[in-house]
């Protein structure tokens, strides 16, 4: 099957010089068409960047993104704007303009993409709002008048309008109360079934990735680590950054095993990465080897894992 | 360490905002007991009142609104003498408020100074309630930085809070609250702001630290994972309420009031270790409805609207305390639901 999305070797930059940042370095994975993936990382590590260039809604400046086996690096504003409808955003603060009701922002989002330009119109963003749980009465209202969890129905009621095939969900879930969260994950279960959306689902809570996710991601400083089927990783990560980062996150069962604390320190400035491997200045089973090459990604025995890491077949 | 009476006692504590509207309860009658070497986890999602509740107790309610303070908060001191932190005078309070209770926040930077060096700050403390001169005092200060484990630490003294990192940050508060060796120490989701992996060492951090000096901890936090494992006690507060209190393994194995059944019902790591025990596969149950506002709050249990089991009594007459040894939950259903 052809991948929905195909990046190679992508790379974004932001400044120059002694400031230039290597936001993402070398990032390369396909996602199938109705797959949710997982990308995960800690603060710095690229994620919102990576998951923006994929949509181009900030330019890479290398590598390759293929939708649906088109290129989207270099395409033209007009014919990049036909196809952004495919691929829509979830952003973690929804940012609704505080002086448009509710559905005056659908209308808005339809007529851009010249959608429903008749007499559908109205019918349209009564069920949208359905969609996302909400009621069709709700248009009438302004973004003050909704709680947390109604705002981020009506982010992802905004993504919907395009009809896209594709969302990126960046840290959707974040600002959200517990309760609220749960509300908001079963609503993406929903509609993932019902519209056969493929998903991208950029989140720093191991604990949502790990129910909503058939294939994760694992980003460092802008270079991925690992990618496994979700059950593979969880039961066995198999690169030491993953290995860390599990053991450190707290399971909500004082039955299980304590976190544990595997990094010392904190992340390097990503300004200044290590040569060579960049998780290595914290890894504890870095070798001389480690900061001459940058580990490449490659598969391991089990099918569809790949993990970048010199050593991995001494514990894999 | 006597071990038989806590070291705090919080009582019936109401906190009320006064409006021209009228006064607005947003902390409604909060009892608990902080034991010398224990940590009590209050949980609760935005709006429950936790972090109202610390800021009661610390008297830093903010002064451009207008509070109304009720019910006891007994600090007991070393000479077995006890304090009210709600009636002492302003006065009193500043001697024992980042003496013997002390206080870290969430969001560091908006805490610390930033145009003071971390080790001013922290010496500041020392020189204040322990009447040290500067040189003793900056010297006090280098070995709380060192005990919270901060890389050369005698260079950071000079440093000032943009030039550290979030974690780092977060140890500099933690020296400043621990440098009086408080006997309480309050904190207010402390880790929430930070990665996982740092998370971890944060947290590892206060457990030593609390081994080391015996103070009782109040851990105010939403994120059930910190509490199984941090806690000995948990009280989950809702609209502003305690609504259950018990032992941490005694609330996880088996909660007994609607709201926390709901919360635990809701998360995804627990619905997947359920899944994967069980083998089959566990939805995420999440509580419909939204918390109520506190201005239109009824006669009955704030959770009613939102409960799977409310019977008519619910809405009608706010519930009974239930205990069960030290089991306590405050519902009107009789049976476990």
């Amino acid at each position: 099957m052809t991948p929905m999305v195909s990046v190679k070797d992508l790379a974004v930059e932001f400044g120059r010089g002694a400031q230039r940042v290597r936001a993402v370095r070398g990032v390369s994975f396909d996602i199938a068409p109705g797959e949710a993936l997982g990308l995960v990382g800690e603060s710095g590590s690229g994620k919102s960047t990576l998951g923006r260039a994929l949509i181009q809604l900030i330019s890479a400046s290398g590598g390759s993104v293929q939708f649906e086996g088109q290129e989207l690096m270099g395409l033209d504003p007009s014919s990049m704007r036909r196809l952004r409808r495919h691929m829509q955003m979830v952003f973690q603060d929804p940012s609704l303009n505080p002086r448009q009701r509710v559905g005056d922002m659908l209308s808005e989002v339809l007529s851009t993409h010249r959608l429903h330009m008749g007499a559908s119109r109205a019918a349209r963003i009564d069920e949208l709002l359905l969609m996302v749980g909400l009621k069709p009465e709700h248009a009438r209202r302004y973004a003050h008048e909704f709680s947390g969890g109604q705002k981020q129905r009506l982010g992802i009621a905004r993504a919907l309008a395009a009809e896209p095939r594709f969302i990126v969900a960046d840290e959707p879930l974040s600002a959200l109360d517990m309760s609220i969260q749960a509300q908001i994950v079963n609503l993406l279960i929903d509609l993932r079934q019902r519209l056969g959306l493929t998903l991208l689902f950029i989140s720093h809570d191991l604990d949502v990735v790990q129910y909503l996710c058939e294939r994760v991601v694992v980003l460092y400083l802008g270079r991925v680590m690992e990618i496994a089927p979700t059950e593979a990783l969880f039961d066995a990560p198999a690169h030491p950054y993953t290995q860390a980062l599990l053991a450190a996150a707290p399971i909500p069962d004082p039955a299980q095993p304590a976190p544990q604390v595997q990094l010392q320190g904190d992340p390097p400035s990503p300004l200044n990465p290590p040569s060579g491997c960049v998780f290595r200045s914290r890894c504890p089973h870095a070798i001389a080897a480690c900061a001459e090459q940058v580990p490449p990604l490659v598969p391991m025995a089990q099918t569809g894992r790949l993990v970048a890491c010199l050593r991995h077949h001494e514990w894999s | 360490m006597n071990q038989s009476q806590p070291r705090l006692q919080v009582r019936d504590l109401h906190t009320r905002l006064l409006q021209a509207s009228g006064a607005l309860p947003l902390v409604r009658g909060v009892s608990f007991d902080l034991y010398d070497g224990q940590t009590l986890a209050l949980v609760g999602e935005s709006g429950s009142g936790k972090s109202l509740t610390a800021l009661t107790l610390m008297r830093l309610l903010a002064r451009n609104a207008r509070w109304q303070c009720t019910g006891q908060a007994l600090l007991r001191d070393e000479a077995g003498q006890t304090h009210d932190l709600l009636s002492i005078s302003s006065q009193d309070m500043r001697q024992l408020r980042g003496n013997r209770v002390a206080m870290i926040f969430q969001e560091p930077m908006t805490c610390l100074n930033p145009v003071l060096p971390v080790g001013e700050q922290i010496a500041e403390s020392v020189r204040l309630h322990r009447g040290l001169d500067r040189r003793a005092a900056r010297a006090q200060a280098l070995r709380a930085l060192e005990q919270v484990e901060i890389p050369a630490a005698s260079q950071r003294l000079d440093e000032y809070p943009h030039q550290l990192s979030g974690g780092m940050r977060q140890r500099v508060m933690i020296a400043m609250a621990m440098v009086c060796e408080p006997q309480v120490l309050i904190a207010d989701e402390p880790t929430t702001a930070l990665d996982v992996t740092i998370q971890a060492q944060i947290l590892q951090l206060m457990s030593r630290l609390q081994q080391q000096t015996g103070m009782s901890m109040l851990f105010i936090t939403h994120n059930l994972g910190v509490v199984a494992h941090h806690a000995e006690r948990v009280a989950v507060m809702y609209a502003g309420q305690v609504v259950e209190q018990a032992g941490v393994a005694e609330l996880f194995a088996q909660p007994a009031h609607p709201y926390t059944q709901g919360l635990l019902a809701c998360l995804p790591g627990r619905a997947r270790q359920l899944a994967k025990q069980t083998g089959r596969a566990v939805p995420l149950q999440d509580i419909s409805g939204q918390a109520p506002a506190m201005h239109a709050l009824g006669p009955g249990c704030s959770f009613a609207p939102r409960c799977r089991a409310s019977l008519p009594v619910c809405t009608a007459e706010s519930p009974p305390w239930r205990a069960e040894g030290s089991h306590r939950r405050l519902c009107h259903l009789g049976e476990q639901p």
